[in-house]
């Protein structure tokens, strides 16, 4: 082997061997990466007992409660298969709304519903003039009407 | 072969001189063109409102961090395979740019993040492998200050470079591969965008501007680099310099 030969392969296995160490070292944290579980992780057991955690999730529609005196709220959160009831007291974000994506943190109570402290929107990838999605549900709702 | 000419300084320098107005002022319309797109002519979206122009800095910025790290990690694997001075000129001279675009990603997502999510920074995996992004380029920047031999300087360089190569596709796949509280790829994704188009063309339209801006500002960082290593040297006297 040439001299430059010899240098690129080492320069490849060395990107490959350091690579594949990120990724073992990545798998083995993999359950500490993720930013929060969802309804059916949480109802399977996999979330942390007695620890504040994150679940997300979509609000399902009609599930949104105000309390009438102060910020309280309930609401659930679904992941299309399981469901999980969850309260806060505080101020949404502006993104907060029935149908859209959320992440919540807090601890499960021993009733089972999630006692959170923080409730953050989360964005879809999807971009759209308001147009546009009123021209989508039109179409929508002649499909399946 | 005619490339290999231009990896010399003396050839390098007068071509770079020639292309850097052409380049400046297509940069200098795209960005018009993308601002005036971005900010007037775009529609507001359906979920954010008008908070959706902050994307047209923040993608293309977010976009340009790893654009300029991957072709400083190309940069690297040449010049330490073929040893050509040129190619650690480029990357000393394209780290501040990358660092930049990096922390404009930051710091707009961080605005954009308050309103729509409730919060200004979170650790998910995509907020952190983009924050470790930065700390590779400062610490690339601070790499080279910290060591006086110029070629051991640029061969620690290169190998730092190399290195920090495998968390671009952590960057990218991070929304896929873990739950994150960042959305997924709207725009690079094998089933096509989703992004509306009147939103998706001034986005590309900002790409190109920063793409341009970034080959602008290199040419002219690495100019004045070669100014400064080849000083008093014959062929920069027989160009008058």
């Amino acid at each position: 082997m040439k001299p430059r030969h010899k240098k690129i392969s080492f320069i490849a296995l060395a990107v490959i061997g350091l690579s594949l160490v990120t990724l073992l070292i990545l798998n083995a944290f993999k359950d500490n990466i993720v930013y929060f579980h969802s309804p059916t992780d949480i109802k399977a057991g996999k979330a942390p007992v007695n620890q504040t955690f994150r679940l997300g999730g979509m609000v399902k529609d009609g599930s949104v409660k105000h309390n009438k005196e102060g910020l309280k709220v309930t609401f659930i959160v679904t992941d299309t298969i399981k469901d999980i009831e969850v309260n806060y007291e505080g101020i949404l974000p502006d993104l907060f709304r029935e149908g859209q994506g959320v992440v919540t943190q807090g601890k499960l109570n021993p009733a089972g519903i999630f006692m959170a402290d923080q409730v953050l929107a989360k964005h879809d990838e999807n971009y759209m003039p308001p147009e546009a999605k009123a021209a989508m549900d039109a179409a929508k709702t002649l499909k399946n009407p | 072969m005619i490339f290999q000419k231009y990896a010399a300084a003396k050839y390098f320098y007068p071509l770079a001189g020639k292309c850097l107005p052409w380049f400046t002022w297509l940069c200098v319309l795209t960005l018009a063109a993308g601002l005036y797109l971005g900010l007037f002519v775009a529609p507001p979206d359906y979920q954010q409102g008008e908070t959706v122009r902050i994307m047209f800095i923040h993608v293309p910025a977010a976009w340009m961090s790893m654009f300029i790290y991957a072709s400083m990690a190309g940069a690297a694997a040449i010049g330490l395979v073929w040893k050509i001075k040129l190619t650690d000129t480029f990357i000393s001279s394209a780290a501040p740019i990358g660092a930049s675009f990096t922390l404009l990603a930051l710091v707009t997502g961080s605005l954009w993040g308050k309103p729509m999510w409730g919060t200004w920074w979170v650790w998910d995996a995509r907020l952190t492998s983009e924050l470790i992004l930065l700390f590779l380029y400062l610490g690339f920047m601070s790499l080279q200050s910290a060591i006086d031999d110029p070629r051991r300087a640029a061969r620690a360089g290169a190998i730092l470079v190399l290195v920090g190569v495998i968390n671009l596709p952590v960057i990218h796949y991070s929304v896929e591969w873990w739950n994150t509280l960042h959305q997924p790829a709207s725009v690079a994704r094998i089933d096509g965008p989703r992004i509306h188009s009147s939103i998706l063309i001034p986005l590309l339209v900002m790409m190109a501007a920063f793409k341009l801006f970034f080959v602008s500002v290199v040419l002219l960082r690495m100019r004045s680099e070669i100014l400064e290593n080849e000083a008093g040297s014959h062929w920069l006297k027989e160009q008058g310099v």
